[in-house]
């Protein structure tokens, strides 16, 4: 696996405790729902960088009050074809108002990518020879969009109305 | 017309770029036919019994002349020769080759088409009515918002894997052409009571195995927040819809576990947070596509009245085009004029090359270079001058796309079946030959009047059986193909579901079944009633007596 985070390679520094019966001592940790619900207290304690996992059953809303303690938020594609996660990383980027890293695990194919990063995601877990050239060209294969979502980029509604204001004002 | 601009047609070029680095990667062994499978999906290409098929987006049904010819190039140098209207307003081509492809799809940018989310799990091609903008009954232009709508799901990175597939329809007028009643998303205009247009929302309608008439979510949506009320519907689906069922996984599953009540309880708590966000349609933009549709240059003319029945008067097949194939338009002097592709010749919605090039020229001839494709498989002009109908008539005939029978029991829906689809129980084809041989005698045809006959292969219900006058649907018995048949269905504004006849008949009795249903209706019939209103007042008792015998 190899995690792409802002267009970078990077190696993760989260330890996927997920699962694990004990919480490691130190560092950085991504845990479940559960874990947090059931270590919550312990886990601010640390005073560590915490990610939290959601599976695709587990809307955000659950956490929604909390994100703020989190650095890092992975939504789980369990399959390529489940989109849930898609309307998740919205609802925690433009309503929760997640600021953190928005990881994409799980099931991601290159040429998902374009469509997850315009949800919000801006970290993904790859699986692939080629990380780095796999996400160059997915992040360049569009360069218009009609729909206006979490990562802010003009529409091409906006596009047009500023063409139009150029237009106007060097006819002046 | 809606033209692209500059940024519409880069998102298609980048687009067909995209899918022939895909291609390539498939064609020389980087992505196994697993891995393609939802690439190729995402536009349109499918695998079937012998071949892969294309399905090309005709948004709303607008088709241009330019189009046209560039679709029979496609079918002359990529296909055999011809290609194959749906009933979703699409076009589709049965015998492409998949490197032939990418080339394909770049002759189609070149005229601003494309098969974007033609298939797979997303929003599909959005359908209206096919007079739109000309229909004398019509509140406002529709195509308007039509566009406006295809723009917002172009892509959209929310709704690219949707637990199943989704289709909306629209229509601006009371009188439905576009069988928005049985789509996922049904938008019928209605004007409230301060005079202003705006939508009915109907969600959960849909065909397949499991059939539902849509249900009203709201009675009445301000046209400027029809985008991101979609887009709340869309969010609660994509949620919760079924995804461990693909039978299951229809919006109208979910409306009708939920009820629609909570249904709308969720939608709406969902569109509080969004309703007047950035998805607000303002009204400088509503204008900017508004005025792609403005009218053509018509000419200042009177309705011929009389003269117009007198054009006819020696000829018995013109009058009867003139009766059935052709529409009133809101233009004093002008008038629409469908294209019938149920001719005895061609299985019911294909169209050769040739046919393909001569009818792009007669558009440009005589209906200012435009048509449109509506969802019972025909073609449309829609601005022909009253005074040319028995000219373009001539021509049409020599074309053999002038049959007299648009809405009439031979102007079938009929879906590929057996002979081309993978999916298929029966065969459907066959059965639509047999019965427009049965019924081929004119005066028989327009005595009969207003009956539509719907046929699909299998439960799929790819050629609408259930909302079929007549229904008749494919089944596999034993080995053998068997034909069940359902009675008193309707796509319209009274949209209802056929019901069962009772056990089905094979391959060889189905087109006489269809006699013995018309016949018994000619018995019971009343004050010149259509075959519809009939049954409904009958009801199934008699038409199960000839078909089984009293028991
Ligand atoms: C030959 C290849 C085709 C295949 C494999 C195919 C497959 C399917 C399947 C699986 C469904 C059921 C979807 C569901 O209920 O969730 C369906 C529905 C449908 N298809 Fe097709 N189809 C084909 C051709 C066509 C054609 C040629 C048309 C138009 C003439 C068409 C129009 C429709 C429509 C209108 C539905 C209606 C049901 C609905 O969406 O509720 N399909 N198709
Ligand atoms: S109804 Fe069935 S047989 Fe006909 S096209 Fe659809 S899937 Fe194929």
């Amino acid at each position: 696996m190899a995690l792409i985070k802002n267009g970078l390679l990077v190696r993760d520094t989260f330890e996927n405790a997920a699962g694990l019966d004990e919480l490691p001592d130190r560092g950085a940790v991504l845990v479940s729902l559960d874990q947090w619900r059931e270590h919550r207290d312990q886990l601010l304690r640390r005073r560590e960088r915490l990610g939290l996992l959601l599976l695709s059953d587990q809307h955000p809303k659950e956490i929604s009050a909390d994100v703020h303690y989190f650095d890092l938020i992975a939504l789980d594609f369990p399959g390529f074809r489940d989109g849930r996660a898609y309307s998740y990383a919205r609802l925690l980027r433009e309503r929760f108002k997640f600021t953190g890293e928005l990881r994409a695990v799980g099931d991601v194919l290159l040429e998902q990518l374009h469509y997850m990063h315009r949800v919000g995601f801006n970290s993904f877990d790859l699986d692939s020879e080629q990380p780095l050239a796999e996400w160059k060209t997915a992040a360049g294969e569009f360069s218009v969009w009609y729909q206006p979502t979490a990562d802010g980029r003009a529409t091409a509604t906006e596009l047009r109305h500023w063409r139009n204001e150029r237009l106007r004002a060097s006819a002046m | 017309m809606y033209r692209y601009d500059e940024f519409d047609q880069e998102l298609v070029s980048e687009r067909v770029e995209q899918f022939g680095r895909q291609v390539t990667r498939r064609l020389n062994g980087e992505l196994n036919e697993d891995q393609f499978k939802p690439l190729r999906l995402m536009n349109g290409l499918y695998l079937q019994l012998h071949a892969y098929m294309l399905r090309i987006n005709v948004p709303y049904g607008c088709l241009s002349s330019r189009q046209l010819r560039a679709l029979a190039h496609i079918a002359r140098v990529y296909d055999k020769g011809f290609g194959h209207f749906t009933t979703r307003q699409n076009l589709q081509f049965n015998w492409i080759k998949l490197e032939d492809v990418p080339d394909a799809l770049a002759a189609l940018a070149e005229v601003e088409m494309h098969c974007i989310q033609s298939s797979g799990n997303c929003i599909r091609n959005i359908t209206s009515d096919q007079y739109a903008g000309r229909a004398s009954d019509e509140i406002e232009d529709p195509r308007v918002f039509c566009e406006i709508i295809r723009q917002w799901y172009t892509l959209h990175p929310e709704f690219a894997y949707l637990p199943r597939k989704f289709k909306i329809a629209v229509t601006g007028s009371p009188n439905d052409r576009a069988a928005v009643a049985v789509h996922d998303i049904g938008l019928r205009m209605h004007v409230n009571s301060a005079g202003e247009p705006g939508f009915e929302v109907i969600v959960g309608g849909g065909q397949g195995r499991t059939p539902h008439i849509g249900k009203t979510i709201r009675d009445w949506l301000p046209v400027e927040q029809l985008l991101s009320y979609l887009e709340a519907i869309l969010r609660v689906y994509n949620l919760y819809g079924r995804r461990d069922n693909i039978y299951k996984a229809r919006i109208k599953i979910l409306v009708n576990h939920l009820g629609i009540n909570e249904f709308r309880r969720q939608v709406h708590e969902e569109w509080e947070f969004i309703k007047d966000g950035s998805l607000n349609i303002p009204h400088e933009e509503i204008n900017r596509i508004n005025a792609y549709f403005a009218p053509p240059a018509y000419e200042k003319l009177d309705d011929l009245g009389p003269e117009l029945d007198g054009l006819g008067e020696t000829n018995d097949e013109f009058q009867a085009w003139m009766r059935s194939n052709v529409a009133e338009h809101k233009v004093a002097g002008y008038a629409i004029v469908n294209l019938s592709l149920k001719g005895p010749d061609r299985p019911p919605g294909d169209l050769t090359a040739d046919q393909m090039d001569a009818v792009a020229d007669l558009a440009d001839h005589y209906s200012f270079g435009e048509l449109r494709v509506n969802h019972r498989q025909n073609l449309v002009f829609v601005d022909v001058k009253q005074s040319e109908l028995k000219e373009l008539w001539g021509k049409l005939k020599s074309l053999g796309l002038a049959t007299p029978n648009i809405g009439h029991v031979t102007d079938m829906i009929c879906c590929p079946g057996l002979d081309y689809c993978a999916l298929a129980n029966a065969r459907s084809i066959p059965i639509a030959e047999k019965i427009t041989e049965r019924f081929e005698g004119l005066k028989r045809l327009h005595a009969i009047g207003d009956l539509t006959i719907n046929i699909s292969g299998c439960v799929n219900a790819c050629g609408h059986h259930h909302v079929g006058n007549i229904g008749i649907l494919g089944v596999d018995k034993k080995g053998k193909e068997y034909y069940q048949f359902t009675l008193g269905g309707s796509s319209d504004q009274n949209a209802s579901l056929g019901d069962r006849t009772g056990p089905g008949f094979s391959a060889d009795e189905a087109a006489g079944a269809v006699e013995t249903i018309v016949n018994t209706y000619l018995d019971v019939r009343q004050n010149g009633e259509p075959f519809l209103d009939a049954y409904r007042r009958v009801g199934m008792a008699p038409f199960k007596e000839a078909l089984y015998g009293a028991d």
